[in-house]
């Protein structure tokens, strides 16, 4: 049984006349991570509202075709059932942090699930842990960096034990470094605790390396779907994807005629291949 | 000229947020603001069209203080475009967002027509001339809210993270047209955290760290520069550490972007198949 699994789906909003996602086929086995990608206003947001039920339930509109996680059908379904299956972590961390300490803050989610205590307190524990911020369990969410209220964000949703999780750009926000670290714990969380993720990225540069695959989304449509490696081509370039610049360079080294025949995607993949070219 | 002197500056309330710190931007130059979060970036630039004024030091614009000016005559020389386009956009349809401005400044009608039409075709936001700002995707209300700002024509030019929400070929369009407003003989200012943008672009860079500057230089410098760069909290380019591996074939300093490292590998690659064409005959 697939993780997530689309078939044929079909989503336009309420007062608008074209479909933003249509005939979309995605089917993710459980414990891959995934990279979802493509220009603004391609339906990425879209599908994942999907896949928590905010859409239909919050966004009106007319949905049509298939969709499960976890083999559950998501329609008729309310978020709250589809939270403890499909875990949400969204762009600015500032909208999903409101409490006076970050503790409270983690143990949210679970209050509204009803869970006992006891339990609760156990996995707000676990949940601050493995996410790095446990010694910052006292301090007010807005006394924290942005990097760690993301952490804290991550933290309050992998306390519900998700077995899917969908990130929308939660590095929008960040510096660099405090991305490149948030993008690290969630490979890391994702191996850990056997998530199936999803993580929707404009920075390819910063994510690419742990992907297992890579979606790209143009006009409402799957337009590539594969490993890094092979998805990012002169296609995905044409569709304005933003992909690791060694990735690029290695395209343009091939339009001026030398013969490379992978595509890096890391920095150290692009240098093993070049000392290779170059015979030494 | 813009010139930042002496400037300390806290929030009613908050800790320092500026320490005594010290910039000049001439006319016509290009400079990246880049740095940690928090580290004063958005709060200095707002001080250069007087929307914030210093506790301590002062600011200057073309030799005269922003505490002896109104934001409304500063802004006259000094464009801010704001991260977050909401913040900036309020009218009912694109073209009126744009000619807003111009009618308070009191331009003549035609003049007004012809500004907007010529920023809607530049910015590509012709088929939206009579949409509403509001049903335009991130990307587009942030094109909007440039528009909105560059129709009076301001000397200086300043955005506040203007590739946040843009796609990979919006970026490249973005890059084109600030080389258009430099050439123009513009000021551009960004304050940005997409090293990959800041180093195709190559301006100037200035590093924020906890509200002072600990680097101040071209892109091609700073950007190769790991213990700045880590200060900052910022990361090498990739292709700049791709530089780094491949040290012992010698490349120039300097290359921090696909062109440039093109340039390079292509030469190399070229001698390095010459001379075994050449061995083997």
């Amino acid at each position: 049984m697939p993780a997530i699994e689309a078939r044929n789906l079909v989503f336009t909003y309420a007062g608008s006349e074209k479909p933003s996602i249509e005939n979309v086929n995605i089917s993710i086995p459980k414990g891959e991570f995934v990279v979802f990608t493509g220009p603004s206003g391609c339906g990425k947001t879209t599908f994942c509202r999907c896949l928590n039920g905010l859409i239909p339930n919050f966004y009106s509109g007319n949905l049509q075709g298939e969709l499960a996680v976890d083999g559950l059908n998501v329609n008729g379904r309310s978020t709250t059932e589809l939270a403890t299956h499909v875990g949400f972590v969204f762009q600015n961390p500032e909208n999903q942090l409101f409490s006076l300490s970050v503790e409270r803050d983690v143990a949210f989610g679970l209050e509204n699930l009803g869970i006992p205590r006891e339990e609760a307190v156990e996995r707000v524990r676990w949940a601050m842990e493995a996410t790095g911020i446990l010694e910052l369990r006292h301090k007010a969410p807005y006394e924290l960096s942005g990097g760690q209220q993301q952490r804290a964000a991550i933290a309050g949703v992998i306390a519900m034990r998700p077995s899917i999780l969908v990130l929308d750009e939660p590095t929008s926000f960040l510096d660099p470094h405090s991305a490149e670290e948030i993008v690290s714990v969630i490979a890391r969380l994702t191996r850990d605790l056997q998530l199936t993720t999803l993580l929707v990225e404009h920075r390819l540069d910063l994510v690419s390396r742990y992907a297992d695959r890579v979606i790209v989304m143009d006009k409402g449509k799957v337009a590539l779907d594969g490993p890094p490696s092979d998805v990012y081509d002169d296609h995905a370039r044409l569709i304005g994807i933003g992909m690791p610049r060694v990735t690029m360079l290695f395209h343009l080294l091939r339009r001026d005629g030398f013969p490379v025949t992978k595509n890096p995607i890391t920095v150290e993949q692009a240098a093993d291949e070049l000392r290779r070219l170059l015979g030494q | 000229m813009i010139t930042v002197e002496n400037v300390s500056f806290r929030y009613p309330g908050g800790p320092e947020v500026l320490h005594d710190l010290d910039l000049e931007i001439k006319d016509g130059e290009f400079v990246a603001i880049m740095g940690e979060n928090g580290a004063g970036k958005t709060t200095l630039v707002k001080m250069f069209n007087g929307l914030l004024k210093p506790n301590e030091g002062r600011v200057l614009l073309d030799g005269v203080s922003t505490r002896d000016r109104s934001v409304a005559q500063l802004s006259r020389n000094v464009g801010l475009i704001f991260q977050n386009p909401d913040h900036q956009l309020f009218a009912e349809s694109v073209a009126q967002e744009l000619s807003f401005s111009l009618k308070n400044f009191g331009f003549k009608d035609d003049v007004i027509e012809r500004r907007v039409r010529k920023l809607l075709t530049t910015l590509d936001l012709d088929r939206y001339e009579n949409s509403s700002p509001f049903v335009l995707s991130g990307g587009e209300r942030k094109r909007v809210a440039l528009a909105a700002i560059l129709v009076w024509d301001p000397k200086h030019v300043i955005m506040d993270e203007p590739t946040i929400g843009q796609d990979y070929l919006q970026k490249d369009r973005l890059r084109n047209f600030i080389i258009q407003l430099i050439s123009q003989g513009k000021t551009v200012v960004i304050v940005s955290h997409d090293i990959e943008f800041v180093a195709e672009c190559k301006p100037r860079t200035v590093f924020l760290s906890r509200g002072r500057v600990i680097a101040d230089g071209p892109a091609t410098e700073t950007l190769t520069n790991r213990s700045v760069v880590e200060q900052a909290s910022l990361v090498v380019p990739q292709i700049a550490t791709l530089m780094t591996r491949l040290g012992d074939l010698d490349p120039p300093s300097g290359i921090i972007d696909v062109y440039s490292a093109r340039e390079f590998l292509a030469a190399k690659l070229k001698a390095t198949i010459e001379a075994r064409t050449s061995l083997r005959r």
